[in-house]
């Protein structure tokens, strides 16, 4: 059998889209692979997220008792006990941040060779799997030796798992080595809250790093006086401490939901396309014709920013 | 403290480029310091000034031309360079996870540093699994993108906030020695001074072989094999405005009147 370990994600007492989206890609990994989906949930609440988590496609969910949190330590301990358990042909986990912390160490603890961000996978007796590369400019396809794989998915690549299930659920056994856990999450904070919510408004102006320099901002806010809109930007913007964290669009920044995103200087990087997607209408201003922003657009000028800006403010003025 | 960083000159594409098998042609690329390291020299540098350091070391997987972007470094601040270069790390078109950490690991065995810094990822490659992957092999402890960092070396505890999605950041207790992946915006990174790049000059880049380290040829050989290239097959249908500025403006500012966001 070449079963699918599926690894579940949660924070403040709630699942995380990603737990359901990993449920998705675990599922059709099982089936290229002719195995069972197992998901593992790791601390918190774990009976009542594995009755959230039971959708179509789990065939068993694994319950570990321990802490309430998210902790590193744990998690690696939790997945790698269950792995030596379960023996999986794959060990699936999240790319989100929290991923990003625990699956190298869980992969180079079980050696396994390790492909992050894979945005899609076959298997047929042999692993393939697709990612990017120099900010979403080129795809690539990985063939991945071995017999059993890691792999973390990028977010909302797969649609989450619905409809009611029939999974076992199953207590695990944890004993975990108290030494090994030499990390503690104390607290937690929120960022970023502001004068203004863009998260609210109605037509984003949102700049990035091809604005060059802070100097360039007026220009910028003549387009947004002119035009009655929002101002947002990409994360470097903000990085640079031209414009307040809580202007940031993105997977770390905002999530917002407009009617027109207007991306200008903006590339289109995964982490910032999270924010944005799902406003209505995108509308980009790049001299990049193979800026991935452009693949999300509706409309599109491929030109310099420094030209096109005074021409739209002139339309409005 | 001695303070370990990695530093990774990345090649960004062009803006016209082409692909050929699984590889982009040289004079399409241009090479620049790791954006995400950038911060993680800077960090560094910041820890020696204020006395919490008194050492930083980078080390960088890379061929010579590479000793650019680790002057770079040099010049910001950071005391000496190691470079890491083999003939059999020519081959491989991608290095996986698994390569770099055991190169890096043996040079952490070398240097025995209180605290490791890496970038969260690189531009190019994007695995952003080396600094966690090389923690577990060193046996030290961990954090991932942290976006703040208050070093108490006395009680032996990086105090750090890790910045999660949606504008969380979770404040968590690490204790050293440990290995911690920085995030853009922890900082800001310094411009190299005229002075900073002279003395860069005169500071060390030690070259190592694999054998230098004591790993042979094995320690490089990838489980991953790029086999396919391509830019990826846009599903957009986006309507692309064509004509000088002018006119593409007058067409833009259309459709937002249009969509009833601008009168
Ligand atoms: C864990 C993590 C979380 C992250 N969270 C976020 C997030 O929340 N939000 C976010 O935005 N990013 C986030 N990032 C960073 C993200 O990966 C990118 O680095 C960032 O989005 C790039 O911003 P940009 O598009 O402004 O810059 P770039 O990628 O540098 O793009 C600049 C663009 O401007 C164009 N340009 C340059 N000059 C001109 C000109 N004169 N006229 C027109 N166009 C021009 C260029 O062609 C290019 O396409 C995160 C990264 C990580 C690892």
């Amino acid at each position: 059998m070449s079963d699918v370990l599926a690894v579940t994600e949660h924070r403040r007492g709630e699942l995380r889209d990603e737990s359901f989206e990993v449920i998705s890609a675990g599922r059709e990994l099982a089936d290229d692979a002719g195995g069972d989906l197992h998901l593992a949930v790791i601390s918190g609440d774990v009976d009542s997220y594995a009755d959230t988590l039971n959708r179509d496609g789990v065939d068993t969910i694994h319950t570990v008792e321990y802490g309430e949190e998210f902790n590193h330590d744990v998690y690696a301990q939790a997945i790698e006990a269950l792995f030596a358990d379960l023996e999986p042909t794959f060990v699936l986990m999240p790319n989100s941040v929290n991923g990003l912390d625990y699956a190298p160490a869980v992969a180079n603890s079980l050696d396994l060779p390790l492909v992050t961000d894979v945005i899609g996978f076959e298997y047929d007796g042999g692993l393939t799997a697709t990612r990017e590369m120099y900010g979403s400019k080129v795809e690539t396809t990985v063939e991945v030796e071995g017999d059993q794989f890691a792999l973390t998915t990028r977010g909302a690549e797969w649609p989450e798992a619905e409809g009611v299930g029939e999974a076992d659920v199953s207590a695990f056994d944890f004993d975990p080595d108290e030494d090994a856990i030499r990390s503690t999450v104390t607290g937690f904070e929120e960022v970023g809250a502001g004068d203004v919510d863009i998260s609210e408004a109605e037509f984003l102006v949102s700049i990035g790093r091809g604005i060059e320099e802070e100097d360039n901002l007026p220009l910028i806010e003549d387009l947004v006086e002119a035009t009655g809109a929002t101002l947002s930007s990409s994360r470097p913007i903000v990085d640079n401490g031209w414009l307040p964290k809580n202007r940031q669009v993105g997977q770390s920044g905002s999530q917002v939901t407009p009617t027109v995103y207007l991306a200008i200087g903006i590339s289109g990087a995964v982490q910032h396309v999270a924010g944005m997607k799902g406003s209505d209408t995108i509308i980009a201003i790049n001299n990049d014709p193979n800026a991935p922003i452009f693949d999300i657009a509706d409309y599109g000028i491929v030109g310099d920013l420094f030209d096109v800006v005074p021409e739209l403010i002139e339309q409005f003025e | 403290m001695k303070v370990l960083v990695t530093v990774k000159e990345v090649a960004e594409l062009a803006d016209d480029f082409e692909v050929d098998g699984t590889e982009v042609d040289d004079r399409y690329l241009e090479y620049d310091l790791n954006e995400w390291d950038d911060y993680a020299v800077e960090e560094g540098v910041q820890m020696n000034e204020a006395g919490v350091a008194d050492e930083v070391v980078t080390v960088t997987i890379g061929p010579e031309r590479a000793e650019e972007t680790i002057r770079m470094a040099l010049a910001k601040g950071a005391d000496r360079s190691i470079r890491v270069w083999d003939e059999a790390l020519e081959d491989p078109d991608l290095l996986d996870v698994e390569t770099k950490t055991k190169i890096l690991s043996a040079v952490v065995a070398e240097e025995d540093p209180d605290l490791v810094l890496t970038g969260v990822q690189a531009g190019d490659d994007a695995f952003g699994a080396t600094g966690v992957a090389l923690a577990d092999e060193i046996d030290f402890e961990w954090g991932a993108v942290v976006n703040a960092l208050d070093m108490d070396a006395d009680e032996g505890v990086a105090h750090v906030h890790r910045e999660l999605e949606g504008g969380v950041e979770e404040l968590t207790d690490i204790e050293l020695p440990a290995v911690l992946t920085i995030q853009t915006g922890i900082n800001e990174p310094r411009y190299a001074s005229l002075r900073g790049i002279r003395q860069a000059q005169s500071k060390e880049i030690a070259p190592k072989t694999l054998d230098d380290l004591g790993l042979d040829a094995d320690a490089v050989e990838s489980d991953l094999k790029l086999t396919d290239m391509y830019e990826p097959e846009s599903e957009s249908d986006a309507e692309i405005f064509e004509g000088d500025a002018g006119e593409t403006a007058g067409k833009l500012a259309d459709v937002l009147r249009e969509k009833g966001v601008v009168q």
